[in-house]
């Protein structure tokens, strides 16, 4: 893939306890998209962006970022990387100025005041700059650890379950952070239990289980594909039980007998639709109004994260 | 080489050492200032020369050695323990640094602060006692090298310790009992000869043997032999921290 500025080949990750946490796995990030990877506790998520980041060794396998590999030529595939880890894990006794200059140092880049205070503006930690961070609250904590991970300017940014623990406004803050970085063609790479904040955010969705990506698709096609729709038909008079007549079509009525849902697949030659409204009309059964419903993301996943491998 | 990187540990270690400055100076000072009215002024004073040199003067080596070694280790095992143990050591190993950046980050703070510790506490002696210093340059040289060597040291321990029961451990249940042992208080030629045998497998003896030697120009083996050891213990050490760094130890799963 040409416009990648993530590539993983074939990595293989086995804990020295002999825990095999990733099993071949393949990915492609393309450059200025939000990548969401979702996958249940325990499924490689972690391990994956550890050894993309450089924390830890790979088994197996290549990882390049921006082109330059992670292992041998750590230091380019580094400077391009920042990672907002998925524990609030903050110095406890410097200022949100120091530590935040201090990780752009880090990074190898010259100091830039601007930069950092632009940085800490967008994040509303200005009024902080100069507060100790065990004073500070979870949330502020969050954005401070995203303050560090974007002080050198990074093009990719791993934010490994970043709004874990975070009330909704500040949710709603960070997603606002994340679209503004994108515009500004930074990669974002998410990892999070909130599947929300995938079908809000994300441009492409990745589900890992087991050590192995099962699954790469764009959020919009993957709606779509893996998507139930849901016809609800709410009707002008009660029925008693669904007419024999419609039995094919496996119709539940409601038990007040004023609504009729059928689902169907959005996938399938037929959606069955137009003739189960003729059929309808035939039954004598009107209704008033009819809405459809597509699954959600969160429908979608648990159905995949469950089903056998 | 990402001499950013270089400064910024160096300047975030160097800052935790003014926030703590009287702990990290004033109790080492206050310390040191107890054993020069214990033994210079009080005990020293029924002492007899040796090799020359009043009791007082004598034991100045030896206890600016005590505390450098103590506070080399224990600054240095503090700087990298502790970001491992709240977990910020996240961001030094994502970082694009090389061990030797990270080790020349943090040994090079530990080390300044124990060498500056270590000069006030030269101060603070010439206050109680007639000092002398005959080979000045060596003397700092030998300052240099023993913190950096213990700093190198520390750096290791702070790597290899799980808590913060092994990170006192090492400095109480070795560093000083070496030192006390190590010809602080005594010339080992005052020992019985087994003892003086024994005695020179403790490395600590070199050091401080080396280190009289700058100030008085007696020593109790060879200033040479001082410094070689000084040498062979400073390898070692580095290729301990190599060795980490390869395997990534401790560091990297």
């Amino acid at each position: 893939m040409p416009d990648a500025v993530i590539q993983v080949s074939n990595l293989t990750k086995t804990y020295s306890g002999g825990f095999e946490a990733l099993k071949g796995v393949d990915l492609h990030i393309r450059k200025g998209e939000i990548f969401a990877l979702l996958g249940p506790n325990g499924a490689g998520k972690t391990t994956l962006i550890s050894i993309i980041c450089g924390l830890v060794n790979p088994s197996s396998g290549q990882v390049l970022a921006g082109g330059h590999d992670v292992v041998r030529d750590y230091r380019a595939a580094r400077s391009k990387i920042g990672l907002v880890p998925q524990e609030l894990t903050t110095d406890a006794f410097e200022t949100v100025w120091a530590t935040v200059s201090f990780s752009r140092g880090l990074f190898g880049k010259p100091k830039n005041p601007d930069h950092i205070e632009r940085i800490l503006k967008a994040l509303s930690l200005w009024s902080k700059r100069d507060t100790r961070i065990k004073e500070l609250s979870g949330g502020m904590k969050r954005r401070v650890l995203i303050a560090k991970a974007l002080s050198h300017e990074p093009e990719i940014l791993f934010l490994d379950e970043p709004t874990a623990g975070v009330d909704v406004e500040l949710r709603r803050d960070m997603w606002d952070v994340v679209r503004r970085l994108r515009e500004t063609g930074v990669t974002v790479i998410l990892t999070t239990h909130y599947i929300e904040e995938a079908e809000e955010m994300a441009d492409r969705v990745g589900v890992i289980r087991g050590g192995e990506i099962i699954l790469v698709e764009e959020k919009a096609e993957l709606m779509r594909k893996l998507g139930q729709k849901r016809l609800t038909l709410h009707l002008n008079e009660p029925l008693d039980a669904v007419p024999v007549s419609l039995a094919a079509y496996d119709l539940e009525l409601s038990s007040d007998g004023m609504v009729l849902t059928y689902s169907y697949d959005t996938q399938g030659e037929r959606t069955g639709i137009t003739r189960l409204i003729g059929d309808l009309r035939e039954a004598g059964i009107r209704f008033r109004d009819l809405e459809t419903k597509q699954s959600t993301l969160e429908e979608i996943f648990v159905s995949l994260v469950r089903s056998p491998s | 080489m990402n001499l950013h990187a270089i400064r910024a540990i160096y300047a975030f270690e160097m800052n935790r050492a003014f926030r703590t400055l009287l702990q990290s100076v004033v109790s080492p000072v206050i310390s040191t200032v107890l054993y020069f009215v214990v033994f210079g002024a009080a005990i020293g004073s029924r002492i007899e020369e040796v090799n020359g040199v009043s009791y007082g003067a004598f034991i100045v080596p030896g206890l600016i050695m005590l505390s450098l070694l103590t506070q080399s280790v224990t600054n240095a095992a503090f700087g990298i323990y502790f970001p491992r143990f709240t977990g910020t050591i996240y961001e030094v190993l994502s970082a694009p640094v090389s061990f030797v950046e990270i080790v020349i980050g943090y040994v090079g703070a530990a080390a300044t602060k124990s060498l500056g510790l270590g000069l006030i506490i030269l101060a603070t002696a010439a206050l109680f006692v007639p000092l002398r210093i005959e080979h000045p340059v060596a003397m700092l040289a030998f300052l240099v090298l023993t913190a950096i060597t213990f700093s190198l040291f520390g750096f290791i321990i702070g790597i290899w310790a799980d808590g913060f029961e092994k990170l006192q451990l090492v400095p109480l249940l070795i560093i000083t009992p070496l030192t006390f042992l190590g010809g602080s208080f005594y010339s080992i030629d005052m020992l019985p000869p087994f003892w003086q045998t024994v005695t020179l497998f403790n490395p600590v003896v070199y050091l401080i043997s080396g280190f009289r030697w700058s100030f008085y120009g007696v020593s109790d083996v060879d200033v040479g032999v001082s410094v070689a050891m000084t040498g062979v213990f400073l390898a070692i050490c580095i290729g301990i921290i190599w060795w980490i760094f390869r395997t990534g130890y401790r560091l990297r799963t």
